[in-house]
């Protein structure tokens, strides 16, 4: 946004990439880093405090923290995982939901105002986690070469199909799902975070700059914001959810003893 | 401007392109939160849900316990019930058996006491008559001797011829007086 300032000349310019590229605050410290360490902070104290003193019937504040808690554990983790395997992972699909839906509601919070995950570097942090704990643990239930087999050669196709199959099979697991999971919620995020600039600052011109004729289209403008931006609380509920059954999924086929 | 802008987008940022900083950063930050989480709200929740499970299966488990209970107190009952009724079954067997047997010890002591009065009656009877016998044939045998010897005014010393006489009589009185005896009698 800072990069943004409406020019003095009048002439309008649209947000774009460069939306995305703030200046440094301070040293090499940009607003996306301090924010994804603040993600960080909030999820990890809440979760802090809230655990603090778990009762068995719990109260509000615990029924919340619960609820969370529940729904990656049983919803994400237990169903894509499978009921005998998944206890190991409950931490790093509860952190990945919290984490992921944190930064991308920061996109919509007033004042921050800037989904973290729109900034790639981000997602491929989190695409590097998860994609070294898919694959060892395949690994490690299968064996080296047991591993490949698992991934390339899935049981019930006929041999020479095994040809096509098993390249292509091989890249889909090791390469474009994993990849398509990082891209996949950074796209969303920077597209809904220029959509929700394009009509707050088109709204800005308008009203600060436009002839008087045309100083009432605005409103339009800003009504489209404001609707965009639950849209966009939607849709980064959505993304951070989607990462996170999508990383359990692969964990779980890595794990499953067939396919 | 408007161009310049447009080339430093085009140029000198690419949002596909990861700034290594935020890579490390992200990273980190998620790796701490993983260990947080892992450290303390994954297990503290766990605790919870065991705790939780475990009171609704100790529930379970005492209601199945109590129920357990009922149910051995009941075949506890049932078992004494009828272990009382065969007890007083038995009792009444025999006490039946025991008033059978004295009443069956009675009668034959009654019977023994009944045969022993008669047989003891019949042998006094039998010796009264005999030794009635004996007095009144030798007081008849005497009176018919000094009868005799009245009549015939000499005494009836010798003794075998006196015998001789004497049973001869008695002969003859036994054949005459037995019709007599047995119908007075």
């Amino acid at each position: 946004m800072g990069a943004l300032v409406l020019s003095q000349g009048g002439t309008f310019e649209p947000p774009g990439v460069d939306s995305f590229f703030l200046p440094p605050i301070f040293g090499g410290v940009t607003k996306p880093i301090v924010l994804v360490v603040l993600s960080a902070v909030i999820v990890g104290a809440y979760f802090l405090i809230a655990t603090r003193n778990l009762k068995l019937v719990p109260g509000k504040g615990q029924f919340v923290a619960e609820y969370i808690y529940d729904f990656s554990r049983n919803t994400i983790a237990r169903d894509q995982i499978g009921a005998q395997h998944f206890r190991p992972f409950i931490g790093l699909i509860f952190g990945l939901f919290t984490f992921i839906l944190v930064n991308n509601l920061f996109g919509i919070i007033p004042l921050i105002q800037f989904p973290t995950m729109a900034k790639i570097g981000f997602p491929i942090a989190l695409f590097i986690m998860v994609y070294v704990v898919i694959h060892t643990v395949g690994f490690r239930r299968h064996g080296f070469l047991g591993y490949f087999k698992h991934v390339m050669f899935p049981p019930g196709v006929p041999k020479p199909v095994y040809i096509l199959l098993a390249p292509i099979e091989f890249l889909q697991k090791f390469l474009f799902q994993p990849v398509a999971l990082a891209i996949r919620v950074f796209a969303a995020m920077f597209a809904g975070h220029l959509i929700l600039l394009v009509f707050t600052l088109g709204g800005q011109y308008l009203l600060l700059e436009a002839s008087a004729l045309l100083k009432p289209v605005s409103i339009v403008s800003f009504a489209f914001a404001i609707l965009l931006t639950f849209a966009e609380a939607l849709i980064q509920v959505l993304q951070a959810y989607i990462f996170a059954v999508l990383s359990a999924n692969f964990i779980g086929a890595a794990l499953a003893q067939e396919h | 401007m408007e161009n310049q802008m447009v080339l430093a987008a085009e140029g000198g940022h690419n949002p596909i392109l990861p700034a290594p900083a935020e890579i490390i950063v992200g990273f980190v930050a998620f790796a701490a939160l993983l260990f947080v989480l892992y450290r303390y709200a994954v297990p503290r929740f766990e605790k919870l849900y065991k705790e939780r499970s475990d009171r609704i299966e100790g529930g379970i488990a005492r209601a199945e316990e109590a129920q357990a209970e009922a149910q051995r107190t009941l075949e506890q009952y049932k078992a004494q019930l009828a272990e009382a009724r065969a007890e007083a079954a038995r009792i009444r067997d025999d006490a039946r058996a025991e008033g059978q047997q004295i009443l069956d010890e009675m009668r034959s002591q009654a019977q023994e006491e009944s045969d022993r009065i008669i047989s003891q009656g019949q042998a006094q009877l039998a010796a009264q008559r005999s030794q009635v016998i004996a007095e009144l044939r030798e007081d008849l045998g005497r009176q018919a001797v000094d009868l005799a010897s009245k009549v015939v005014g000499e005494s009836l010393e010798d003794e075998a011829r006196r015998r001789g006489t004497v049973d001869r009589f008695l002969d003859e009185l036994d054949a005459a007086s037995a019709p007599s005896t047995s119908a007075n009698s």
